[in-house]
């Protein structure tokens, strides 16, 4: 596997500025100047570089254990959802009806009390460890049982696809308590700070370009030190990496799991910023749709999925706008071109001169 | 609102004329229902002899006011336009367009009303269907006027179900208002009878007679029924679930043989789909005057067309991914994204309009408890002609040895001699031709939109999975199960936690045998 | 090779974006803009895309007549994608970047809550042409579809009086708008003495396409002699094998009538509707409705869509209204600012295509005729009842125990959108 250090700190220092310089084109910037970033634009980013969070997440058992999990969006939405359930509390009594007790939509249902799940969740802390804790623990369970009865390939990738199609069905029910369909909304404080304001507008996109970057960090000691070795050892040939004498089952379980805290805390700040989430954000196809970015920014580098990931939501926003009834053709071509062309994904393109 | 008819007891002298039907028109399109119905009832009650005619069109909804002229009209579509005669006298008149028209407007109480009215006038009709139809159309609905003719006509009845059916409803009739004798004899007439009519009879005897022996005899013979009613439903289930697993192996078994046996991981897969439902769609627009044969004649075009297209895919896209094949997720992906956005911006974004065949349309009454769904039959058989087609094929033949050779070790099939681009090509053109008839059969059973694909690429794969990847069998037995199994849980958990307990029933079987319900032995699988 | 093949990417890359950029429509300079956020691709393409096109057939006649306060009007069309985040997204977009006057958009219930944020806060306007579950009324929302006593209590009314329905079944998809429906319709049923075993309820999920057992349940509790009626909250997608699965069991409207609230000609014009004759749908308007606004309507809507074959349908009405709302409105306040043209919407009267005329009340809600029709074997309906005048949308439900108590009114000097009479608080929005 090529290594491209020189994409690798340009990278690194591209997301660095982007996330100091993008906070002070905004508040800074006379709203007239030619380098003035709107608002809306620092919230799509921030959107963005929790993508490539998430992208990130898949990449580190895609692309150095051989995992693929169609089933990312059930961690992501779960982060979420964690988060949601924090925000959805501190709404307190503002909401339609003004019972300070519950969230709207259980009122709406005539619920007299909120299930346990949501004992504690108007404290951040409380939230915090739910947003770590579920996806962990639901990523623990399920990779607990699926690694040691050794179920590989695709046969892996289709049981987390069929995990976060469950879950997303499961969601929808209104009985769940998470607000079937219409989700999780009208936010408005995060930590007593109005969502509404540009100044928490920044400071989330500030977290999101950090969670990042420590995520980026991570991962890379991760895959550098000698786990990260065994992890990749085991992508290429599993059985002798057994027979060797690693324990193949416990690297792969606690490489599933931070993967899956990693694409939580992208969830968790994923909410505030697009100010909803609701059980399609589970959909099976949503998580291919990661896979996808992965694959075309180039797995097997921590670069690439962030590429990946950065490129197509840009693309996407961007297509969406400019040609609405079109867009999906340029997406379609896009991804047929590109693996076509492309076998390494984006970042095969600079193979060859950092070499 | 039950109607008790005592219209054959009517005798009242009315118009012969033809013209009776224009000189009812204002009342006819009054907004008062009252009026409307006397005005039916007059026509009924009159000796004109366009009167059947007109209470027919009066159903099927045909009657019309011209605007102009204020004329009452028979009016048939032709496109977007109406062909008239007029309704008086059966001369024809111009064409118009529906806004010319006004509507002489029923609503379904007054299709009821009506539909017994026929019912009593196809009584004595020569057409032995027809007057089995007319005793059916007035069960439960006849008062004790209107039941003594039916009696004398009953013993002139030369048809054996005729006279059944109309044993059936004159017991109905006496069970409640009958004398004791008559009733007597109703009930050794309904006695191991599962109607539903007859069970609603015999539940409001049991509540409301003052008899404690005709309580004791209806609440018996009501028992019986139920018991037997309970052996059906335990069918109705069955059947339910095995149609469902049919759909799901359908809808799969395409997959079963690009995914499974080639190993792409076709995301395309609903998508081709998709193509073979609009392919019948198309078929059907080219010959509207035979739906019927429709379907027949869309097999084969939906295979040719979706098989085509999945030979353009092999060729200028999958062919350059053997041996990553992972990224064929992300090729196919993309291909999945532009066939959608094709049919939506070449075709339409709504969803069309197929049509089902009468053969398909309607149920096979096995008694009054049981009835099976003739699209889901038919259904259920296509599904197994496709798989033992399949079967054949990749067991059977040249080609399927060809097949089988090229998926399990692909350098080793050249060395023999085998052409393995042409075989790629081929295999992945009949699974994608397979995927086409599919949705030849999907198309009778639910939407064909743009988001056809979408609704079945999810199930399709935990189908084949499930199943165990590369075997047609496991293909077969994981998506009947399956439908049978959500089928059973279905009536305690509700649809939506039977799918959910189902899907988790699937990871954890996956636990125990981690390749599936047949596993693919050998050493190619490893890799 | 590899670099060749490389090289013919990035030159492929490189024109598609070339390509692509050179397509961007300029802008014309002095114009008023008008959001329209429809989905035009995922799940619900199917029913938004031909609302898309009523508004830009909408600004078209609008511009013919010589636009708005002396200016042309200019349609801004992005595709949320049927994503409900991304619906917040590109309302903000909407507003923000293209600064926009109004947006007229939404179809679900959570695109429009993903919407109502954004809109808000950046205080622009939303119309929102759908039927939906009520208990809801914003500064900035204009809510041009039914609420649910100008379409489900009335619905029911009829089949109590007019066809003596006694038993009951509530079929519906599971998500909020049925289950409120359901709610306010079981809490009024239990009021007018239905016994609870008389009621049915059943919830499914999104895209549900295997109906056997529930048409089977529904055959059965039908069977008892009493007369029952469905009333169905299905969502669109699942309508049709829903309706073909009735069909085949032979499930007739004389029999059980089913009358649904998501059906329209639209949803009729995907499947064939002989077998369904008589079963109902309650709406504010049928394309069927005999009047001149809309014979005028719907010549107007099949030149401009290029096909004598569509259909119009009741939230294209709604938008018909709100469109021509704010217009008057925005005239009337001789500016496209957002407060001006929401203190002059309330009031606003303009005809509806029924014949009559419908104006904004001071919740945000309209005043519209209710209408129920029979399915034809033409994708008609028939209309075979309307209500006598016109009925008011209430935003608050008086069946649901939390809400009989809130009302909204956003005139001064209430301008609360749920303000609670018994103890006289303002919770939420205010001015």
């Amino acid at each position: 596997m090529p290594t491209y250090p020189l994409i690798d700190r340009l990278l690194l220092i591209a997301l660095v500025l982007l996330t100091i310089t993008v906070p002070i084109l905004n508040l800074g910037v006379n709203a007239d100047h030619a380098l003035y970033i709107e608002t809306y634009n620092v919230t799509l980013l921030g959107k963005y570089l929790c993508f490539a969070l998430l992208a990130l997440s898949v990449d580190l058992v895609w692309g150095y254990l051989g995992i693929l999990s169609l089933g990312h969006g059930a961690f992501f939405a779960l982060g979420g959802y964690a988060m949601g359930m924090y925000l959805v509390r501190q709404i307190g009594d503002r909401g339609v009806y003004g019972n300070p007790d519950l969230p709207d939509f259980m009122v709406f249902l005539n619920w007299q009390e909120a299930p346990w799940f949501w004992t504690g969740m108007e404290h951040f802390p409380v939230a915090l460890t739910a947003i770590v804790l579920a996806p962990g623990l639901l990523a623990f369970v399920f990779g607990w049982f699926a690694f040691r009865s050794r179920v590989n390939g695709v046969y892996l990738s289709i049981i987390t696809q069929a995990m976060t199609f469950a879950l997303m069905l499961a969601f929808f029910r209104n009985e769940m308590g998470f607000g079937g369909n219409n989700g999780l909304t009208d936010f408005k404080d995060i930590w007593g700070f109005s969502l509404q304001s540009n100044e928490t507008r920044n400071a989330l996109f500030v977290a999101s370009g950090v969670a990042l970057l420590l995520g980026y960090f991570i991962c890379q000691k991760i895959v550098r030190s000698r786990a990260g070795l065994v992890a990749q050892a085991i992508r290429d040939a599993e059985s002798r990496t057994r027979f060797i004498g690693f324990n193949v089952e416990n690297y792969k379980l606690w490489f599933f799991t931070f993967s899956a805290i990693l694409a939580g805390i992208a969830g968790a700040l994923y909410v505030p910023q697009a100010g909803i989430i609701n059980p399609s954000q589970m959909a099976p196809l949503g998580s291919i749709e990661v896979v996808v970015w992965v694959a075309l920014g180039g797995r097997g580098s921590l670069y690439g999925p962030i590429i990946g990931a950065l490129l197509v939501n840009y693309a996407k926003s961007w297509f969406t706008a400019a040609f609405p009834e079109y867009w999906l053709f340029a997406l379609g071509a896009l991804f047929v071109i590109s693996t076509l062309y492309l076998p390494n994904g984006v970042m095969g393109l600079f193979n060859r001169k950092a070499a | 609102m039950v109607l008790v008819l005592s219209l054959l007891s009517v005798t009242a002298v009315a118009s012969e004329d033809n013209e009776l039907i224009q000189t009812l028109a204002p009342e006819l399109l009054s907004k008062s229902k009252p009026k409307r119905l006397m005005a039916i009832d007059e026509i009924a009650a009159s000796s004109a002899p366009r009167k059947a005619l007109w209470l027919q069109a009066m159903i099927d909804g045909d009657l019309y006011q011209l605007k102009k002229t204020d004329e009452i009209v028979l009016a048939t579509r032709q496109g977007n336009t109406y062909s008239l005669t007029k309704a008086s006298d059966g001369t024809g008149l111009d064409s118009v367009k529906k806004r010319a028209l006004r509507k002489i407007k029923i609503d379904n109480a007054m299709r009821s009303y009506l539909r017994s009215l026929i019912g009593t006038l196809a009584l004595q009709s020569d057409d032995t269907e027809e007057r089995f139809q007319a005793v059916y159309s007035l069960l439960g609905k006849v008062d004790s006027d209107a039941v003594e003719p039916i009696r004398k006509l009953k013993s002139q009845e030369k048809s054996e179900r005729v006279h059944e059916a109309m044993g059936l409803l004159i017991s109905i009739h006496d069970l409640e208002n009958g004398t004791a004798e008559q009733q007597a004899d109703a009930f050794e007439f309904v006695s191991g009878r599962l109607d539903n009519d007859v069970l609603n009879s015999l539940r409001r005897l049991s509540e409301t007679s003052a008899d404690k022996q005709v309580v004791a005899q209806a609440v018996m013979l009501l028992d019986e029924a139920e018991s037997r009613k309970r052996w059906y439903t335990y069918i109705e289930t069955l059947f339910f679930g095995v149609s469902l697993g049919s759909v799901l192996v359908v809808a799969a078994i395409g997959l079963a043989i690009t995914f499974g046996v080639m190993g792409v991981i076709n995301m395309a897969h609903g998508e081709l789909i998709m193509l073979g439902a609009y392919t019948t769609y198309f078929i059907q627009q080219l010959m509207p005057s035979a739906i019927d044969y429709s379907l027949i004649l869309a097999v084969p075009a939906a295979f040719i067309v979706s098989g085509s297209v999945g030979v353009l895919i092999e060729r200028t896209v999958i062919r350059h991914l053997y041996g990553r094949k992972l990224e064929t997720l992300l090729a196919t992906f993309g291909i999945s994204l532009l066939l959608q956005q094709a049919v939506r911006t070449f075709i339409s974004p709504q969803n069309v309009a197929v049509i089902n065949p009468s053969w398909m349309t309607g149920s096979w009454v096995v008694n009054p408890a049981l009835s099976l769904t003739l699209n889901r039959l038919v259904i259920i058989a296509f599904c197994l002609f496709v798989f033992a087609v399949l079967l054949f094929v990749l067991t059977r033949t040249r080609f399927g040895l060809q097949t089988r050779a090229v998926a399990q070790n692909r350098q080793m099939a050249r060395a023999m001699g085998i052409r393995s681009a042409r075989v790629d090509a081929m295999t992945f053109g009949l699974g994608s031709g397979v995927a086409g008839i599919a949705g030849v059969a999907l198309s009778q059973l639910g939407n064909v939109g743009p988001n056809l694909g979408q609704s079945y690429i999810i199930d399709s794969f935990i189908v084949v999975v499930f199943g165990g990847v590369g075997s047609l069998w496991g293909t077969l037995v994981a998506g009947m199960s399956l439908g049978i199994g959500n089928k059973l849980l279905e009536p305690w958990a509700g649809a939506v936690l039977a799918k959910i307990l189902l899907l988790v029933f699937i990871i954890l079987f996956i636990q125990k045998r981690p390749s599936g319900l047949f596993p693919q032995r050998g050493r190619a699988v490893e890799s | 090779m590899i670099n060749q093949s490389k090289r013919k990417a990035i030159g492929a890359f490189a024109m598609t974006f070339a390509a692509l950029t050179m397509t961007t429509p300029v802008t014309a300079a002095d114009t008023i803009k008008v959001g329209v956020l429809h989905s035009l691709s995922g799940t619900m393409a199917i029913s938004e895309t031909t609302l898309k096109d009523t508004m830009l057939m909408l600004i078209d006649q609008q511009n013919e007549k010589g636009g708005v306060l002396g200016k042309e009007l200019e349609a801004v069309v992005v595709d949320p994608a049927s994503d409900w985040p991304l619906f917040a997204e590109k309302a903000r977009e909407l507003i923000e970047k293209e600064k926009v006057s109004a947006i007229f958009g939404a179809w679900t219930s959570v695109s429009r809550k993903s919407v109502l944020p954004v809109i808000e806060e950046l205080n622009s306007l939303l119309f929102y042409p759908v039927q939906y579950e009520g208990e809801e009324s914003s500064k900035n929302v204009f809510y041009t579809g039914a609420s649910p006593n100008q379409q489900a209590i009335p619905a029911v009314e009829y089949l109590m009086n007019e066809v003596g329905a006694v038993r009951w079944v509530l079929a519906g998809t599971d998500y909020v708008y049925p289950r409120t429906t359901n709610k306010i319709l079981e809490a009024y049923l239990l009021d007018k003495g239905v016994p609870q075993e008389d009621i049915m309820i059943n919830y499914t999920p999104f895209g549900h396409s295997d109906w056997q057992s529930i048409v089977a349940e529904i055959k059965q509790f039908g069977s008892t002699g009493k007369k029952t009626a469905v009333v169905s909250t299905v969502n669109g997608d699942a309508n049709v094998p829903f309706y073909k699965e009735l069909a085949n069991q032979g499930v007739s409207a004389e029999d059980i009538p089913v009358v649904a609230f998501s059906v329209g000609e639209e949803e009729l014009s995907g499947f064939d509707t002989s077998p369904l004759v008589g079963h109902l749908a309650a709406w504010n308007y049928f394309m069927s409705v005999e009047s001149d606004e809309n014979d005028e309507f719907i010549d107007a809507w099949q030149s401009f869509i290029g096909s004598e074959e569509r259909v119009t349908n009741d939230p294209m009405e709604a938008h018909y209204i709100g469109f021509n709302m704010w217009v008057k409105a925005v005239e009337k306040a001789g500016t496209t600012d957002t407060n001006a043209v929401e203190a002059a919407m309330i009031g606003v009267s303009v005809p509806n295509l029924s014949g009559g005329y419908s104006s904004m009340l001071p919740n945000h809600h309209i005043t519209k005729p209710v209408l129920i029709g029979e399915i034809q074997d033409d994708g008609q309906f028939d209309i075979v009842w309307e209500t006598s005048g016109l009925v008011a949308g209430d935003a608050w439900s008086d069946f649901l125990p939390e809400s009989k108590n809130l009302i909204s009114d956003w005139r001064a000097p209430m301008a609360c959108g749920n303000y609670n009479v018994t103890t006289g608080a303002c919770s939420g929005q205010t001015l």
